[in-house]
């Protein structure tokens, strides 16, 4: 069984390699410890969508602290918000019904990360097409809904991460019904391309995905935006 | 490139909780819901309280009505199949609705066989009553499933017995030994490997949902809590007197179902709701959910 021609040593050193490389996507930013991670509050907008799904990504990231919003007052002492896949017609509304639209704005304003993905992505966004509708406004792209058509059509792949700061490495990126971004703002970074076109990107405090990185095990996209939050206090 | 996995499958479902499914006849309606705050619309002739009024076969509907739906509405679109009736089913696919419904609303073209669900792209939800039926439904391929309750009747008690059948058939498997569990699979007529699952894991490997006789906000809240991650509303809001404002409300309490103040608030928006059938005075061959096995 132990054929092989690898001499030990070069054996050794890239599984210690592979290894570190390991721990490190674990903690995601790897200047963040398990103790820092523990003290970070997060909250998911539990509207409508897949909030629990979100809420478990967070838990497995090392977030101390997940807590449902439903209400305005619920953001305080928050450091960032998830907002979740789901409706975004359905979640437009019952944002409107609880003026959760006002209280996310003043969240972020305030120093709130926001983190957005595929219909919570379509909340953020400037400009929404297929059919044109409201939204926050806060994150400088175009999002056509449905881009690549129906749920017969919706699909995973692999894609490149390119998180600042660190080396690309492999991601995979699960569609549902997902929303294509058409257009990027000049102040908007692209951390991950899918065939050419945006699907994760970030300006400022706000990251936005056409995919679903909670329904992905490992959920390093959660890691590494969470890891970030461990200096903000608000 | 992965597609129709059950992850993306159960994917879809998991967008889809928290939120209210609603059964619509046309375009006009349709948009209603979406405008309401629907996650999805059922795209079907007639609402299971009229097929219950008119009596006869009740089958897939017109491909050109649901078309009609699919273009006038970006939520999800479904669309309900006879129970075994594959070939209902690859045409509902081929249309692109967005889930299946293999219902025990229409009449069923199999009295034996439900629908392979894995040879399809498209995800399906099953009915069930108990936990042995929910997860032979999951054996077959389903990636939602959804309480029965009793379609047509504006009747909650039929969903609450099935839903806290189910509750407590998930929780009792959680509490035998792994020695007891292959007798239990046999006893529920459910496959032994996801019987196994559910009693490491204290929950159904796909989400639940609830439908069949849900008619106000506080039948919504109700089935919430007892453990629906969604409802769907059948006859209960384009047979009540003020569609409009009924699904608003529904919507509401759906997302708030644990707090009594948003409750008070949507309760008080509605008018008189869906006069209804008492369910248990229903005789047994008029009885739906009693469909399939």
């Amino acid at each position: 069984m132990v054929s092989t021609s690898v001499p030990e040593t070069r054996g050794e050193s890239q599984n210690q390699s592979r290894r570190r490389s390991a721990t490190e996507i674990e903690r995601g930013n790897a200047d963040v410890s398990d103790h820092e991670m523990s003290g970070i509050r997060v909250g998911v907008l539990a509207l409508q969508g897949d909030f629990a799904a979100h809420a478990l990504a967070l838990e497995a990231a090392g977030v101390g602290e997940v807590v449902e919003v439903r209400r305005p007052r619920q953001l305080d002492g928050l450091a960032g918000l998830v907002m979740p896949g789901g409706e975004s017609t359905t979640l437009l509304r019952l944002l409107a019904l609880e003026r959760m639209d006002d209280a996310i704005r003043e969240f972020h304003a305030r120093g709130g990360h926001l983190f957005g993905t595929c219909a919570g992505l379509i909340l953020l966004a400037k400009e929404v097409e297929a059919p044109s509708q409201a939204s926050l406004g806060l994150l400088d792209v175009t999002v056509q809904r449905n881009g690549f058509g129906r749920q017969r059509e919706s699909f995973v792949d692999q894609s490149k991460l390119e998180w600042p700061g660190r080396p690309a490495e492999s991601t995979e990126v699960v569609f549902i019904r997902a929303p294509r971004i058409l257009r990027v703002g000049p102040g908007v970074d692209v951390l991950v391309r899918w065939k050419d076109e945006p699907v994760l990107v970030q300006q400022g405090r706000i990251l936005g995905a056409t995919f679903h990185p909670e329904l992905s095990s490992g959920v390093p996209i959660h890691r590494l935006w969470a890891g970030g939050l461990a200096a903000v206090s608000l | 490139m992965e597609i129709g996995s059950l992850r993306l499958k159960t994917g879809l479902a998991e967008m889809l909780k928290g939120g209210v499914i609603m059964d619509v006849v046309n375009a006009e309606q349709a948009k209603i819901a979406e405008e309401a705050g629907a996650v999805a619309v059922m795209a079907l002739e007639r609402v299971p309280a009229d097929i219950r009024r008119d009596g006869g076969v009740a089958r897939m509907s017109n491909p050109k009505m649901i078309q009609e739906i699919m273009k006038s509405v970006s939520i999800p679109v479904m669309a309900k199949c006879r129970i075994g009736h594959f070939a209902e089913a690859q045409i509902l696919q081929e249309l692109g609705v967005d889930y299946i419904d293999e219902s025990e609303v229409l009449t069923p073209a199999d009295e034996v066989n439900h629908v392979d669900k894995h040879a399809f792209t498209v995800p399906f939800v099953c009915g069930c009553r108990n936990i042995g039926e929910a997860l032979r439904r999951i054996g077959e391929g389903a990636a939602m499933i959804r309480t029965k309750g009793e379609a047509g009747t504006g009747d909650i008690v039929e969903a609450v017995t099935h839903m806290r059948a189910l509750q407590s058939g998930i929780k009792q498997l959680t509490v035998l030994e792994d020695a007891e569990l292959m007798t239990r699979a046999k006893e529920l007529g459910a496959p032994y490997e996801l019987v196994r699952w559910v009693a490491k894991e204290g929950r159904l490997p796909v989400p639940n949902f609830s439908a069949g006789g849900i008619a106000t906000p506080a039948d919504a809240s109700l089935m919430m809590q007892l453990g629906a991650e969604s409802v769907f509303v059948g006859s209960g809001i384009f047979k009540s007197d003020d569609p409009e404002v009924r699904a608003k409300a529904i919507v509401m309490a759906t997302t708030h179902y644990m707090d009594p103040k948003a409750l008070v608030e949507a309760s008080a928006m509605c008018g008189d709701a869906m006069r209804g059938i008492e369910s248990q005075k229903l005789p047994e061959s008029e009885l739906l959910s009693t469909r399939g096995w």
